[in-house]
């Protein structure tokens, strides 16, 4: 029944509009015009509204700044963020000026040659000294912009050398959560793969291969210790994932099939943050950030960051695959996952490094 | 086509004439009425998931209303949250901005403008229209069947579209959005050949390429991009068909989902990325394009005054089309794909800012020194040369690799695109329907609902859009049902809830556009032959469709079509057809 009133309501309503636009219509027509001639008062109020609006659109950006400027991501968290940081201040002071210039202009010249029949057009079809201008002058804004870009680019995605003193760590995404594992002390990831997964072993591991025996997997969250360079390895289990650690400036798809990479230096202890930030409670953390099923939108890991001490200190607590194996037996294997593992690639050929 | 011209006065029966018809304004009318259904819908669906993102996790009788068990007790599910997303997404991109933008205006205009009776193929146009409708209506469809529709976003990243463990849309859903989406890239190809031999092969005695107007230009490279990239997306699709179907692994490789391993192994979801991308970036110029040649021509006619540069902006189109084959892996920079083309992206990225500057300081000086008309369309092609400018210049900051790392997926991506992509070729086709309406319906819409329309939807346009970039620096992620988990978002609430009121007073304003449209089509004021003093063609065709469009022989073009207000004329206008005199010189043609 209150549908049926709605449609009805409805239906009325749109006739009552109909009517009334027939009635200027006709009201129109009575004084000579027509009623999608512009009038010049219209005309007129239009060209009003142009600088009007613009000053509500700049009122609005510059509230907006005031109100949820502070909302922004606090300084960064990492080395290289300091670096990328710099990048898009650069940036915006480039574009911002910009943004302002082309909108005023735009916005006053609707204002200013507002139609007027004593008067005609300026007949002016091309000046090739002018396009020769704004073509030349964006290209070498934008080729500064470019050349600092890569150059930050490039430092950024170089990965740690072998013999530079880091945490080794891998990332492992599945639908919904994150699963954090050590290299421990050899500095190598024992062999794994999704067909070995089982009971406790989620993440697949090989308990046969040495590497193996000394990694730690954690979950709920991990720590890191400040100052030391970390590199990141990703992997996934089921779809695309994206780690997000924005503090950081840090983020990589994690995919099936294969490893991803990214290193960063934090620079800040959790602690260290939380002062900075005014806030006891901050936390770091790891966002998934690509779609990857209906609770995409809580699939996080915590973040700690602490003093070295501290961090071998957490560390050393954590248990050892081996150990935890040992408690949990994992299902014995079959023949065909050794085949499948030598296919597995190995993180020397992966094709996020560069030479 | 002269048979075309002398058997016009036949008289056809209901269904040839509004239906099957070969003719290519009704074909840009069915285009037109098609699309914006579907643009409507997406917009309906873009204001029920606004819901939850402004006020999470509140119940709302309407949504119960509308989406019935997809938000039960009121409040959205949230894996219906992300079909909405999709579709939403789907429809926006494809079937209202590519299908209605460029359906409907290189149908009407192409011929009309070029002075042709038709198009190339009478035949081949109707089919597009109908690969059209009849995917539009698979894409329809697929929202009521088992699992939902295709739910992981309109890029449809394998392996979540490709297994139905991983969302319940990946399943009968998905297979109809591939449906659907093969059904329109038909229509697509067969439109856009359509285009390009008609602009090569039927324009008009003296009808120079130079002498095109720029909508043809735009029309003709848009058809371009679409035949070289939409094929590709068809091979993207068809591999994900064989790997969801016949268990392939182009894709896929190392899975194990619901507590299992699966048996695919070597393939690679980047695979679909790079192939999607190859697409999916000319994609936002077949959008873009066609909505700058509107406007470039609505601009120059509303301000009586030539278009300033019009070999630069020809040129800075062409410039646009090629480097947008170059630049898909900027969607890519954290997919894992090597850094070093990450760089190369980032390069040839950028380099597309120094085309788009052109046009934005060629419209600026077409508007310096004119005699503004402010009609609803001159106000939406304004609009258009704002959110250019606004979305444009974040994509500074989006495209230089470094910066992406940190706003990737997030808001100030949805806030970038929206603002350059959506709403620049939303305002470009407003701008067109205003403009082109006398061409559509042989009658003239009103202009006080249009001032209304317009001013309603650039401020909440710009209400909705703005503030996302601020949501992306706080690092929130896209695509989220709500941020309640993350004590970090708590000061962002309020954003959302702003952009959701925006949002839904955009979409009431629109009910103003449709009102007027309906109204106006049917009981309007007639138009007259040329209520803009134009110069170009279409405006010397009847008011009253004819087939063929010109009741005698195809005007002859002498001239460019920017002549306004040229000195030493009696009026501020002179058509295309209007003979050279002894020593004019033809604008386009010297430099």
């Amino acid at each position: 029944m209150t549908k049926f009133l709605i449609i009805v309501t409805g239906i009325l309503g749109l006739a009552v509009v109909f009517q009334i636009l027939r009635t200027f219509q006709l009201a129109a027509k009575l004084r000579g015009k027509n009623d999608w001639e512009v009038t010049d008062h219209e005309n007129k109020t239009q060209a009003l509204m142009m600088p009007i609006f613009m000053v509500f659109f700049f009122g609005f950006v510059i509230w907006q700044i005031m109100r949820w400027g502070h909302l922004a991501l606090p300084e960064a968290a990492s080395v290289h963020g300091e670096q990328t940081d710099m990048l898009l201040s650069v940036t915006w002071w480039i574009i911002t000026p910009v943004f302002f210039i082309t909108h005023i202009l735009l916005f006053y010249f609707c204002y200013k040659f507002v139609y007027n029949k004593d008067r005609r057009a300026d007949f002016y079809p091309h000046n090739n000294k002018l396009e020769m201008l704004w073509t030349i002058v964006p290209t070498i804004v934008l080729t500064c912009l470019i050349i600092y870009g890569l150059v930050t680019w490039n430092k950024t995605m170089t990965p740690i050398a072998e013999d530079t003193d880091h945490v080794l760590i891998e990332l492992y995404g599945k639908q919904f959560d994150w699963t954090a594992r050590y290299a421990g002390e050899d500095m190598r990831f024992g062999d794994a793969n999704i067909r070995r997964i089982a009971g406790a072993n989620v993440l697949g591991i090989d308990s046969a291969d040495v590497n193996a025996a000394d990694d730690k997997i954690v979950k709920g969250e991990f720590h890191l210790p400040v100052d030391k360079p970390v590199q990141f390895v990703f992997r996934s289990q089921d779809v695309i994932h994206s780690a997000y650690m924005p503090h950081f400036r840090a983020q990589m798809n994690c995919v099936p099939g294969m490893k991803t990479q990214f290193n960063f230096v934090p620079k800040y202890t959790t602690e260290e943050m939380r002062q900075k930030v005014g806030n006891p409670e901050f936390d770091y953390l790891v966002l998934c950030n690509k779609i990857c099923g209906a609770a995409h939108y809580n699939m996080q890991i915590k973040i700690v960051v602490e003093s070295q001490e501290d961090y071998d200190k957490w560390l050393a607590e954590q248990a050892t695959f081996i150990a935890s194996n040992e408690e949990a037996p994992v299902q014995p294997e079959k023949p065909e996952v050794v085949e499948a593992e030598a296919a597995a690639p190995a993180i020397e050929n992966d094709s996020t490094k560069t030479e | 086509m002269s048979a075309h011209a002398e058997h016009h006065h036949h008289e056809e029966d209901f269904l040839f004439k509004y239906v099957f018809s070969q003719d290519h304004k009704m074909i840009a009318k069915q285009f037109l009425v098609t699309g914006f259904t579907m643009g409507f819908i997406g917009m309906l669906m873009s204001t029920f998931f606004r819901l939850q993102l402004g006020w999470p996790g509140k119940s709302f009788t309407v949504l119960e209303t509308f989406l019935g068990d997809w938000a039960p007790n009121g409040v959205l599910d949230p894996d219906k949250y992300l079909a909405l997303v999709t579709i939403h997404g789907t429809i926006m991109v494809f079937f209202l901005l590519t299908a209605g933008l460029s359906g409907t205006f290189s149908n009407l205009l192409i011929p009309l403008q070029i002075g042709a009776r038709d198009m190339a193929s009478g035949f081949l146009n109707m089919l597009s229209y109908w690969f059209f409708l009849t995917s539009s209506i698979i894409m329809l469809y697929s929202l009521g069947v088992e699992g939902g529709p295709a739910s992981g976003g309109w890029t449809i990243y394998p392996p979540l579209s490709a297994l139905p463990q991983a969302i319940p849309g990946s399943g009968t859903g998905m297979t109809l959005w591939l449906v659907s989406m093969s059904l329109f890239i038909v229509s697509s190809l067969l439109g856009g050949l359509n285009y390009i031999v008609t602009i090569i092969n039927l324009r008009t005695k003296g009808m120079k390429m130079t002498r095109m107007p720029l909508t043809i230009w735009a029309f003709f490279l848009t058809a371009i991009l679409g035949v070289l990239s939409f094929p590709v997306l068809f091979s993207a699709a068809l591999l994900l068909v064989f790997d969801r179907s016949f268990h392939t692994s182009f894709y896929l490789s190392d899975i194990y989902i619901a507590g299992e391993a699966l048996g695919y192994d070597g393939g690679s979801p980047i695979l679909f990325e790079h192939l999607f991308w190859f697409l999916g970036h000319p994609e936002v110029y077949i959008v873009l394009l066609p909505a700058l040649g509107l406007s470039s021509e609505i601009i120059s006619v509303n301000a009586r005054k030539p278009i300033f540069g019009y070999r630069a902006m020809i040129g800075s189109m062409m410039a646009i089309g090629f480097i947008s084959f170059i630049v898909w892996g900027h969607h890519m920079f954290m997919s894992g794909m090597n850094p070093f083309l990450g760089a190369v992206f980032t390069f040839t990225t950028l380099l597309v800012a120094i085309p788009s500057a052109v046009k934005v300081f060629n419209y600026l000086t077409t508007l310096f020194k004119g005699n503004l008309v402010f009609t609803p369309q001159m106000l939406f092609a304004v609009g258009l040369v704002s959110t250019f400018i606004s979305g444009g210049l974040t994509g500074i900051i989006l495209g230089d690799a470094a910066l992406d790392i940190n706003i990737h997926d997030t808001y100030f991506v949805v806030g970038h695109f929206h603002i350059v992509m959506g709403l620049s070729a939303i305002f470009g086709m407003f701008a067109g329907v205003y403009h082109w309406f006398p061409k559509l319906f042989t009658r003239m819409m009103n202009n006080k609902l249009g001032y209304a329309h317009f001013w309603i939807t650039i401020v909440c346009a710009y209400g909705v859009f703005l503030p996302m970039h601020f949501m992306g620096f706080a690092g929130m992620p896209r695509r989220y049902y709500e941020y309640s988990n993350f004590p970090i978002f708590d000061g962002t609430l309020e954003i959302g809830t702003i952009i959701s009121v925006f949002a839904i007073i955009a979409a009431l304003g629109q009910v103003i556009f449709l009102i007027n449209f309906v109204y106006s089509a049917i009981w309007g004021t007639k138009a007259p032959k040329n209520p803009w003093h134009s110069n170009t063609l279409e405006w010397t065709t009847p008011v009253e469709h004819i087939h063929g469009n010109w009741p005698g022989e195809i005007p002859e073009v002498h001239r460019w079509p920017y002549d306004y207000s040229k000195p030493g004329k009696e009026l501020d206008y002179v058509p295309q057809t209007v003979p050279l005199e002894e020593g004019e010189l033809d604008e386009g043609n010297h430099h």
